[in-house]
């Protein structure tokens, strides 16, 4: 478990969060830029210190301002990874790599280890000077997981890399993920990062925790629509793989209200998969349609209209024991006299969602694959 | 293979150990007070700064005097180190190290000042949380980084300690196998009315001295920048 409970003052800023987060899995720090998270991530890492508060990981106290306990950074035993990778450019890649190496040479994981995870075999001599964005963040995180860490920080370390260079980093986060045992604070204000990676959240908005809970129910909170982004607002749904139709290079998902049919995913059966559906690519109709494209049509009850957002609604709706929004013009609320209660087909089109909807979750989710 | 006169080797090996002694003195102290300056913020700041670059901006002959004044045998801090350590300054090569020194701190200074300042301490918070001490973290990761302005520094006291004379020959006067440095043997030819041809031999000297000193520095500054990576890291 880690908590953090802080307050800090910085010029007009100030930045006074509270949250906890389980000690296995990741956490996202989610908020618009300005909103405090590197501020907090700097926190936990003792790079800055808070005026007041406490911090703890896995029972260890690493600030504490009423017992004046304040761990300097060198024996909080982190892995940081920062947004631009700063890695030493006056040594190679392995000696980067083992710069903070702590305990002896066989504890896990190994150099060999780190370099297989995140492929860094070719460039082990190199300079950091020589090497592509997207390489260099990957030295940085088996620098920082070669530190034997605690808890892993992580700062945006997907920021400062263009679309292409993103994409072939993600995957290595996605099976860091799975390998480690330790905690990670993963900082981010990419929608799609947190739905492929975290299972925690804490939203943040200047300077404060606007809320926190499992992804899948803060993105479905209309309420926090404001903060977790309006364009890409949205329900996140976990799911299964329950069939895979080669034919026609779809997979079908099992969900709480019904089915979901997506382009191919290629996981075993009853791998557990998290799905966002944007509010925009739902629609509804008040009986079953005939003759339309749609492959994905599920029973739903309105459980909740929003607030008008000029000619636009978002409508809450429940399917099975989860939720979706739809975002509709008003005149459709109007004209099919949308209200609370009323039962309602959601039409969702399958090419919406594509893979930086999807998310595998995390393997502590995943070991129940095995009783599927 | 012209020889030199006894005369002329002893002002080329004086100059030399100056030089070097002068190095000595100069590097580790102008270290400590760029890393102040650079890193620290408190009262009084603007005094330091100040005091350092006086040198640059007085007349040597002031430096020398006072020199003369703090660590002559009878001087506030001469005297002590006289009685409590027998090390006498004034009039031996060692005061003539020690002026130099003193001469080409603000460049020495300057010159590092400015790499610390402009290297980036992400760097050094990174290898915190890597788990480096304090020491390590210097060691490793700051002194590597501003090597290129430590050898600037240096080559700059260095070649400012050669041609030293002002505050030298205040303080430590122009004793022969002593104190007379290369600049200062020549100054004494100078005032030698007659033959020409000692002074002349003593520039060329001097001459040749600085243009070795100077294509060193030139090939150690490539090869350091090369070993720090600093070189890539600018192009990118």
């Amino acid at each position: 478990m880690i908590s953090v409970d802080i307050m800090a003052e910085r010029g007009d800023f100030s930045i006074a969060a509270h949250f906890e987060a389980p000690s296995n899995g990741v956490t996202a720090l989610f908020g618009r830029s300005g909103s405090g998270k590197t501020t907090l991530v700097n926190a936990i890492a003792g790079l800055i210190r808070p005026d007041r508060g406490r911090i703890t990981v896995a029972e260890q106290v690493l600030f504490d301002s009423a017992a004046g306990i304040d761990l300097p950074v060198a024996a909080r035993q982190l892995g940081y990874v920062f947004q631009e990778g700063r890695l030493f450019p006056h040594m190679s890649v392995r000696q980067n790599l083992l710069y903070g190496r702590r305990g002896d040479k066989d504890a896990h994981p190994t150099l060999a280890e780190t370099v297989d995870l995140l492929g860094l075999e070719a460039f082990l001599e190199r300079r950091p000077g020589s090497l592509s964005g997207g390489e260099r963040q990957r030295v940085a995180i088996g620098r920082a997981l070669l530190a034997n860490p605690r808890i892993l920080l992580m700062d945006e370390p997907l920021a400062s890399l263009d679309g292409p260079r993103r994409a072939e980093i993600l995957p290595y986060l996605a099976d860091l993920r799975d390998a480690l045992e330790i905690p990670v604070i993963y900082v981010s204000h990419q929608m799609d990062e947190v739905i492929r990676l975290a299972d925690t959240m804490v939203l943040l908005s200047e300077g404060r925790v606007a809320a926190t809970g499992a992804v899948e129910e803060i993105t479905s909170r209309l309420d926090l629509a404001p903060l977790t982004g309006r364009y890409e607002a949205g329900a996140v749904l976990p799911c299964r793989v329950a069939e895979q139709d080669v034919a026609f290079g779809l997979t079908r998902l099992e969900f709480s209200g019904g089915t979901l049919w997506v382009g191919a995913v290629d996981l075993p059966k009853g791998t557990p998969v998290r799905v966002r559906i944007r509010a925009r690519d739902v629609a509804l109709a008040l009986s079953p349609p005939r003759d339309v494209s749609m492959l994905n049509i599920i029973d739903a009850r309105i459980t909740e209209i929003g607030q008008t957002q000029g000619a636009q609604v978002d409508v809450r709706l429940s399917a099975g024991a989860d939720s979706l929004w739809a975002r509709l013009t008003r005149r459709s609320v109007s004209e099919l006299g949308l209200k609370p209660g009323m039962q309602v087909q959601a039409m969702i089109k399958s090419a919406s969602i594509d893979g930086a909807s999807l998310g595998q979750i995390g393997r502590m989710r995943r070991s129940e694959i095995d009783t599927v | 293979m012209i020889s030199l006169t006894p005369l002329e080797i002893d002002a080329l090996m004086l100059s030399l150990r100056v030089g070097v002694w002068s190095l000595v003195i100069c590097l580790p102290t102008g270290l400590l007070i760029a890393l102040i300056l650079a890193r620290r913020q408190f009262p009084g700041k603007w005094l330091l700064d100040g005091i350092v670059h006086l040198p640059l901006v007085l007349p040597p002959v002031v430096i020398g005097y006072a020199l003369l004044i703090l660590l002559g045998r009878r001087g506030i801090i001469g005297g002590w180190l006289y009685e409590n350590f027998d090390i006498t300054l004034a009039f031996t090569w060692k005061g003539a190290a020690v002026a130099s020194a003193v001469m080409a701190l603000p460049l020495m200074v300057r010159a590092i000042r400015l790499s610390l300042e402009s290297m980036d301490r992400g760097l050094e918070a990174a290898a915190r949380t890597l788990g480096a001490s304090d020491l390590r973290v210097f060691a490793t990761i700051t002194v590597p980084l501003c090597l290129p302005g430590i050898l600037t520094g240096s080559i700059l006291a260095f070649a400012r300690s050669l041609g030293e004379f002002g505050a030298t020959i205040t303080f430590v006067s122009n004793i022969p196998g002593e104190t007379q440095t290369l600049p200062l043997a020549l100054f004494a030819e100078t005032q030698v009315p007659g033959d020409a041809t000692p002074a002349i031999r003593l520039a060329v000297i001097a001459v040749v001295v600085a243009l070795s000193a100077l294509l060193a520095s030139a090939y150690l500054a490539r090869r350091v920048a090369r070993r720090v990576g600093i070189d890539k890291e600018l192009r990118r």
